[in-house]
């Protein structure tokens, strides 16, 4: 029997899902309600990692048999904050767990940033993934040359993204419309930005050997751009991770590589260069950009600093700007506005004297910023969960004043009509993979928010 | 023979709990588990049981003469990762 603990998971993303996991293994009687503001489940696993990468895509699996097949129930299309308030689900639920990431990027803070033309990397991706709120959006893929700015996963993704050939694209579940652009795109040429060295590169060593294998494209680093200044050699054989030689010894190769002038098109990766300025008239016609080099600090971390040379310009015609994500704070709950998180001890967050607030826990970006990898949320989710576990255990959480489902149910019921349940998931995932198998794809998404509503709505 | 992972790994750590001879690192709570890109497997302790291929979520493991072409690189890099560490860092269960 139900001891009447029931929780509230908000953001049905990675995070969201290892959490409720986590919590139905520590605690088997708890009930779980995931509210997710898309009608789709799995967040960035589904808006976010790219369309060639689909084996990491079938974790989508793991996630519906470890929480929507143990009877988590899923709300879908309500936002939490708009459409139900915090203080709301505080009275439905023992506890609510925020799992919402980081939903916005960083800005760089230079000028020409917000010309047509220069976009969030991240805004790019939710377009070719996907994600209804950015499917009309108008990617200008006219250019010769595209700049990304950032060495992150992000940067080598949105890279590939606009240089695989479109044959090998179309064997994915890249949106149509992407698709589609991406077919008639003339960009020829991808130059990726790194402010620091071959070093410090943030890719992984899987995702920079990539760059190196597409089809049809060469992969240009020149030997000064592969050398290492003496700080960072010394770095890397005194501290340097596995993944840092690995890529050191990447690079090093590659611009050993003979040119291949005959591929189509062509990534050429820069280190130690920082934008300065974008310009343009009325959208973007050119970068300017200025060489660092490695200096130590008082703290004996390495850093860029800009030398006092002349700018180089590229001339380019989109720039994917990849530096970071950023969370944004949500109403009714306390926010970290230095470290964009919300303040947390182990996943309980805090109020502002410091003690937890009875009730209210974070998990995934949200809550330690958006570092790691998919599986990082596991660990993570495991010790939220544990705190939850721990706090109901302890007697330290009170009930709410509506215990039972129909209360919640009745109001989400009256507010949203349009709500996507289990089954409405279920009719909108079986109609993607039909399309996806009568095209030989692994899955056609539905692009708009009024075809997946449609597709989820019960027939009859 | 012995099994690899490849990079599509998510250092999600189902394989390190389901291999009985504990060869795959770093593990949870090990030094380098949070700068790890990914999990390896010993090459010279894994004993060819196919547990961590079936409890891989994201198929990241394969065994090294299925290996696909474009994860070749992988036979070594796993290699690679334990190449440094001592015999007793290679048999250690962390906690």
């Amino acid at each position: 029997m139900s001891t009447g603990a029931r929780v509230a998971v908000v953001g049905a993303g990675p995070a969201g899902a290892f959490a409720a996991d986590r919590l139905l293994r520590a605690r088997g009687d708890v009930e779980i309600d995931l509210f997710e503001r898309l009608p789709t489940p799995w967040g960035l696993l589904r808006a976010g990692v790219a369309p060639d990468h689909q084996e990491i895509k079938r974790l989508d699996e793991s996630f519906d048999r470890q929480t929507l097949e143990r009877g988590c129930r899923l709300f879908g299309n309500v936002e939490v904050g708009v459409d139900i308030s915090h203080e709301e689900l505080m009275d439905h639920y023992t506890a609510v767990v925020y799992a919402t990431g980081a939903q916005t990027d960083k800005s760089l803070g230079i000028a020409g940033e917000e010309l047509p033309g220069s976009w969030p990397a991240t805004e790019f991706v939710a377009w070719y993934n996907g994600h209804p709120d950015y499917r009309d959006l108008e990617f200008d893929l006219s250019a010769r040359r595209a700049v990304v700015i950032g060495n992150g996963n992000v940067a080598a993704d949105v890279t590939r993204m606009l240089t695989l050939d479109p044959d090998e694209l179309a064997r994915t579940d890249v949106a149509d419309h992407a698709l589609e652009a991406l077919r008639a795109s003339q960009i020829e040429e991808v130059v990726v930005l790194g402010r620091r060295g071959p070093a410090q590169a943030a890719f992984t060593s899987a995702e920079l050997r990539e760059l190196g294998q597409l089809g049809g494209v060469e992969l240009r680093v020149s030997p000064e751009d592969a050398a290492l200044d003496p700080l960072s050699e010394r770095w890397l054989a005194e501290r340097g991770t596995f993944t840092a030689r690995t890529n050191v010894a990447l690079l090093r190769e590659f611009a050993e590589r003979d040119p291949q002038t005959e591929s189509p098109r062509r990534i050429v990766l820069r280190f130690l260069r920082s934008p300065v300025e974008i310009r343009g008239d009325e959208r973007v016609e050119a970068i300017d950009i200025r060489r660092n080099e490695i200096v130590q600090t008082d703290d004996g971390s390495l850093r860029p600093k800009g030398l006092d040379e002349d700018v180089e310009t590229i001339e380019c015609g989109l720039v994917l700007r990849s530096v970071g994500y950023r969370a944004v704070p949500l109403p009714g709950v306390p926010f970290d506005e230095r470290s964009f998180i919300l303040p947390n001890d182990r996943g309980r967050v805090l109020a502002s004297d410091g003690e937890p607030l009875p009730g209210v826990y974070a998990v995934g970006w949200i809550k330690r910023g958006p570092t790691g990898i998919l599986g990082t949320n596991k660990r993570d989710a495991e010790e939220t969960a544990r705190c939850l576990a721990e706090d109901l255990e302890s007697g330290a959480l009170r009930a709410p004043e509506d215990l039972g489902r129909e209360g919640i149910d009745a109001l989400l019921a009256e507010r949203k009509p349009d709500l996507v349940t289990v089954e409405g998931w279920r009719a909108i995932d079986a109609l993607e993979l039909r399309r996806g198998e009568e095209q030989e794809r692994p899955r056609v998404k539905l692009g708009s928010r009024e075809e997946l509503l449609a597709a989820a709505r019960p027939a009859g | 023979m012995t099994y690899v992972i490849t990079g599509s790994c998510i250092k999600d750590d189902s394989c390190v709990e389901a291999c009985p001879v504990d060869c795959i690192h770093p593990k949870p709570g090990a030094p380098d588990f949070e700068t790890a890109e990914q999990l390896y497997i010993d090459p010279d302790m894994c004993i060819d049981c196919d547990a961590c291929v079936e409890a891989c979520p994201v198929d990241a493991v394969f065994a090294d003469f299925e290996l696909p072409e474009k994860f070749g690189y992988a036979l070594d890099l796993n290699g690679e990762f334990f190449a440094e560490k001592s015999t007793a860092e290679r048999t250690r269960t962390s906690a």
